[in-house]
């Protein structure tokens, strides 16, 4: 490149820029793409009919079916009736024909309608029924903001999952990521905040240095991340609904990989002083660290048991990254990946069960997941980058980071790796997404 | 922060493609024969001889500020040591002059695994540095990992430019 090409590059750059800086910085806000790609036979089939308006009720902004329909189907374990072949239109249980929804092979039917409320108030009635059966397994309503409907819907998913499943639903989550824009040393970067569906975007922090790493406090109100803006990698913690924020680790070298314990009092991170990363843990109330491993590889990416014991952490000690245990008070780490080249970053399902990882092999970076029972490990995405893991609170799906080009982008996975959703930002490169833990009313 | 990023990218481009207007100062323009200019180089420094600041500008062996290693590899390829071996020539001739290595790494392996790899390249170039005379008040060493690449295909040809350390004066005297 000629110096003069190279100004008028750094030119487009400054101008894509300027004219991106009035534009939202999130996820499209097309209907993101469900792609399911090798069957679902072992899927429920369950009919979730448009739900209808009480007299009064101004009609909506959004279709609370559809969403729910959208939820369901990207979980893995429904495949809901599409739109077009639903032929009656019942908003209560007392009209449904059961007959017509046994012949569409229906295993579940959900109706429902929305009344008006007080103030911007919505109440959305829904009914949840086994249609060999005949019978009524749920009735509840959710109420909420009009502005909200989407927020409803998914809480209204969450419950129909819990109800047929068995487990709590994870739908009404939001997950954090990593945006930048632009190429070079004119980069903009975002962290960013959505719904667990890609829709709502909300920036939290931008900055023209890298920002990596996000990870959300237990109770949802927090993210921990790592910013350049300094000059050197920091550790910040962020609260979102305020934007208030503090620098918890800005040492000499590496302070990076920050991780909330599951009880929220202590933060594990990787810090350098400048020699190599090694594994450390924080009061934060104190802010007084412990070293817990001393290693001359590299040691990152901790993150905790759900007990809270134990720490999951990637090292190369043994030549490649692989994933290591150790006691979060300290103590021998011990190996627990054997399968594949070098595999790093790992996301802890909920019940300790599984561990998602970032797997390479060659060039090739795929998301695998050990089942920690019978040490199987196994690859649910089919990417060449793949990477950042990310366990959906009730371990139903798993969020990674994908390349297209020369731009990231999202899949949210189902955990068995055959439904996939690809969450797509406009423009710019996405990464490093995070699910967020189950969500508090108010939040 | 931002202007010796600038300053160091204007070299590195003015030395990739030899552009005559990179240099205005010390460097006098010889036109060639098929009409482009090139830029003299100075002898490269005996043991006895001594730097100007301007040579850093000047200098093609000071110009030379990156530093590029193998896949996950942090040792320092003998065709770097020349060029190290200059820069820490300068150091130790211009005490209050500082530099930062800024350590990259490619796009491959975890993000926070390439923080720890850019910051051992880092230190390689930083300890060669230090052994070839600059003290240790005068290196300054910053990891980026994968976060600041030159370069954004997913090929080898990119990555090898992504793996590197770049040699950024702070102070030059």
């Amino acid at each position: 490149m000629t110096t003069e090409t190279f100004a008028r590059f750094a030119m487009a750059c400054l101008l894509a820029c300027c004219g991106s800086a009035a534009v939202a910085q999130g996820l499209n806000s097309d209907v993101p793409t469900i792609d399911i790609k090798n069957g679902t036979a072992t899927a429920t089939p369950i009919a979730v009919v448009p739900f209808g308006l009480e007299s009064g009720t101004p009609p909506p902004q959004t279709d609370v079916a559809d969403v729910i329909r959208a939820d369901l189907n990207r979980c893995g374990q429904f495949r809901a009736l599409a739109k077009n072949d639903i032929v009656e239109f019942p908003t209560r249980g007392e009209e449904i024909k059961f007959p017509t929804w046994n012949m569409l092979k229906q295993a579940y039917i959900v109706v429902g309608r929305e009344v008006q409320g007080t103030g911007g108030d919505v109440r959305v009635e829904f009914e949840l029924f086994d249609v060999a059966r005949q019978q009524r397994l749920q009735g509840l309503s959710i109420s909420g903001q009009a502005s909200d409907l989407r927020g409803v819907a998914h809480q209204i998913a969450d419950l129909i999952y819990e109800k047929i499943i068995g487990v709590r639903g994870a739908f009404w989550t939001r997950i954090a990521y990593v945006t930048a824009k632009g190429t070079g040393t004119n980069v903009a970067y975002a962290l960013m905040v959505a719904d667990s569906d890609g829709y709502n975007p909300q920036t939290v922090v931008n900055s023209r240095q890298p920002l990596m790493s996000p990870a959300w406090s237990p109770d949802g109100r927090k993210i921990a991340y790592v910013s350049f803006e300094r000059g050197n990698s920091s550790i910040y913690i962020q609260e979102i609904a305020t934007g208030s924020r503090e620098v918890v680790s800005a040492n000499k070298g590496i302070n990076g990989a920050p991780a909330f314990s599951p009880d929220g009092t202590k933060l594990a991170l990787a810090l350098s002083n400048g020699i190599n990363p090694d594994i450390y843990v924080m009061d934060l109330a104190t802010r007084h660290t412990t070293q817990i491993t001393k290693h001359f590889a590299i040691d990152t990416e901790p993150v905790w048991t759900p007990d809270g014991q134990k720490l999951v952490f990637t090292s190369d000690r043994s030549g490649k990254a692989q994933l290591y245990e150790a006691p979060a008070a300290g103590g021998d780490a011990t190996r627990i990946t054997f399968s594949g080249e070098s595999n790093a970053r790992a996301s802890i399902s909920y019940d300790g069960k599984k561990i998602a990882m970032a797997q390479g092999n060659g060039n090739v970076y795929r998301i695998a997941v050990l089942d920690r029972a019978t040490g199987e490990t196994k690859a649910i995405s089919t990417g060449g980058l793949d990477e950042s893991p990310s366990f959906a609170p009730n371990a139903s799906m798993i969020l990674y980071a994908a390349t297209e080009g020369p731009r990231g982008v999202l899949f949210a996975v189902s955990a068995d790796g055959r439904v996939s959703q690809r969450l797509v930002l406009a423009d710019g490169d996405v990464r490093e997404p995070a699910w967020s833990p189950y969500r508090q009313r108010g939040q | 922060m931002k202007l010796p990023i600038r300053v160091i990218l204007t070299a590195v481009i003015a030395s990739v493609t030899l552009a005559a207007c990179a240099s205005k100062t010390k460097p006098v323009p010889v036109a060639t024969d098929n009409g482009t200019q090139t830029t003299t180089t100075t002898t490269p420094p005996s043991n006895t001889g001594t730097y100007s600041v301007g040579d850093l500008d000047t200098d093609s062996c000071l110009r030379q500020r990156i530093v590029y290693f193998d896949f996950d590899k942090t040792d320092i390829k003998s065709q770097f040591q020349a060029a190290i071996g200059c820069h820490a020539k300068y150091l130790r001739q211009f005490p209050g002059a500082r530099v930062t290595l800024e350590g990259n790494a490619d796009e491959r392996g975890t993000r926070e695994y390439n923080l720890g790899l850019g910051e051992r390249r880092g230190n390689a170039v930083s300890g060669a540095l230090g052994s070839g005379g600059a003290s240790a008040s005068q290196l300054n060493t910053v990891s980026y990992g994968e976060e600041r690449p030159v370069c954004k295909e997913h090929s080898e040809d990119c990555w090898q430019k992504n793996r590197r350390v770049e040699i950024v004066y702070t102070a030059k005297q």
